[in-house]
């Protein structure tokens, strides 16, 4: 499930079934069922891309899509780190 | 799980649904520990029936509230205990549930191993036989090991040993780290509260304050023990320990008692932090529109607190701790870590008395029942 640090955005990733994904007014809330683990994302923006990662074979390119570019390089440490908590699976 | 304040007081204003709430199936129980948070003993005649406790797990599924913590009272005492929760499980709501262990007999425990998204806590508030019984009866320290080994026999995987620290606790840390080792088991650590009758023990069971300190140090060296957030008062004495750190009654949990009464947190079985009943409009209107939980969402004053340099580390500290204790919830926690909250008390009001009481009214022993 974890991968190492420098997960390859060139894969398509997904959420994992594994976890429960809820909207709130900051951003969403997810719970890990099998880490028993709250994560936070924190801006509806990553939302809306971790929601978008299924229409691709690359998450670097839904980045490229759906981020501005100034800011794409904090979302792709962001989609790391739900990687490494499990939040994303490879597919 | 750590939090930066921006995030944080997004939380102290409230989420449109809580991220997990306690429920307390049943006020019966067959001990009557002497610190019970809700003043357990007898069957209230009123608590919800079994249609009415799935439709109360459907509303929570809707809600997607992630996980429930099942309590009591002792939840194992209600006949559809496992229909519930297999209920909750089946719509993916997580359920972990707090037990005495004295009826997790091994078909309980195989079954409870069959079930994905539920995760077992096992109370045992002393490493030896001695320390537990004086606060959870006699005898009942070899039932909840009983328990363990059924668990462990049964493959159930690392079940959770719930300890609620106590002055006479806090120096068999290290045995109970050894203890979790011989299970496999997490160990979880909760703060003893002046709630239910917890208050007519909290002075004498309380851990002292140098103890408090030793405590937050050993948990700081140990990130993965659980609290549940319980100790966040103490993290005005360095760095954060694990958690929100913050007060998340009416904010981002809450309590379903056995009757369907919502209150603010477990702490606080209070008339005065009722925040309505799931069987008026549903939990989530109760949720939503309560005006004790938008009261709670406000970001009140910090009073006595305001000016101090490590107001943002404890954030004042439980309000269910001032409370009982007769302190204003705009003063110091009563065990704030640089003894604010003992110059609070000497000023504080007299100790509101616990409603509603389930106390059975004349003590029993393990052994005279069933």
């Amino acid at each position: 499930m974890t991968l190492l640090a420098g997960a390859d955005l060139s894969r398509a990733w997904a959420l994992s079934d594994r976890v429960s994904l809820r909207e709130e007014s900051f951003g969403a809330l997810v719970y890990h069922h099998d880490t028993r683990r709250l994560v936070f994302l924190k801006s509806p923006t990553l939302v809306d891309l971790v929601r978008r990662l299924d229409g691709y074979d690359n998450a670097l390119a839904a980045i490229d899509d759906v981020i501005e570019e100034a800011a794409r390089p904090r979302y792709q440490r962001a989609l790391r780190d739900l990687i490494d908590s499990g939040v994303l699976d490879g597919r | 799980m750590g939090a930066e304040s921006s995030l944080r007081t997004r939380f102290e204003r409230g989420l449109g649904a809580p991220i997990c709430l306690t429920w307390e199936l049943t006020y019966a129980c067959n001990l009557a520990c002497t610190h019970c948070l809700s003043s357990s003993g007898r069957r209230d005649p009123r608590e919800l029936d079994t249609a009415e406790a799935l439709a109360l797990v459907d509303e929570i599924a809707a809600m997607q509230i992630f996980y429930i913590n099942v309590g009591g009272g002792e939840p194992m005492m209600r006949e559809d205990f496992f229909t519930i929760v297999e209920h909750a499980v089946a719509r993916n709501v997580g359920v972990k549930f707090s037990t005495n262990g004295t009826r997790l007999d091994a078909a309980a425990a195989r079954r409870l191993a069959a079930t994905d998204y539920l995760d077992v806590q096992i109370s045992l508030d002393g490493i030896d036989a001695a320390t537990n019984d004086a606060i959870r009866g006699a005898g009942s320290y070899a039932r909840a090991r009983r328990a363990m080994d059924n668990l462990k026999d049964a493959g159930f995987g690392p079940f959770k040993i719930s300890v609620v620290m106590t002055r006479h606790n806090v120096d068999q840390l290290n045995d109970y780290e050894a203890l979790a080792a011989h299970y496999g088991a997490q160990l979880r650590l909760t703060r003893l509260r002046p709630s239910g009758r917890g208050a007519d023990v909290w002075d004498e069971l309380r851990p002292r304050a140098a103890q408090n300190r030793d405590l937050y140090h050993w948990l700081r060296a140990r990130p993965h023990v659980l609290t549940g957030d319980s100790f966040f008062h103490l993290s005005a004495l360095g760095d954060p320990l694990e958690g929100l750190n913050l007060c998340g009654a009416g904010r981002v949990v809450c309590l379903i008692d056995p009757v369907g009464d919502v209150y603010a947190c477990p702490f606080v079985i209070h008339d005065q932090f009722r925040a309505g009943n799931v069987r008026d409009a549903g939990f989530a209107s109760v949720w939503r529109e309560s005006e004790l939980f938008r009261s709670l969402r406000e970001l009140g004053s910090a009073g006595a607190c305001t000016s101090c340099g490590s107001f943002d580390a404890c954030r004042g500290g439980c309000m269910a701790a001032k409370f009982f204790t007769g302190l204003e919830l705009s003063d110091p926690d009563p065990e704030c870590v640089f003894g604010h909250g003992e110059d609070a008390l000497r000023s504080a009001r007299e100790r509101p008395a616990p409603t509603p009481d389930h106390s059975r009214r004349v003590p029993l022993s393990l052994s005279s029942r069933r």
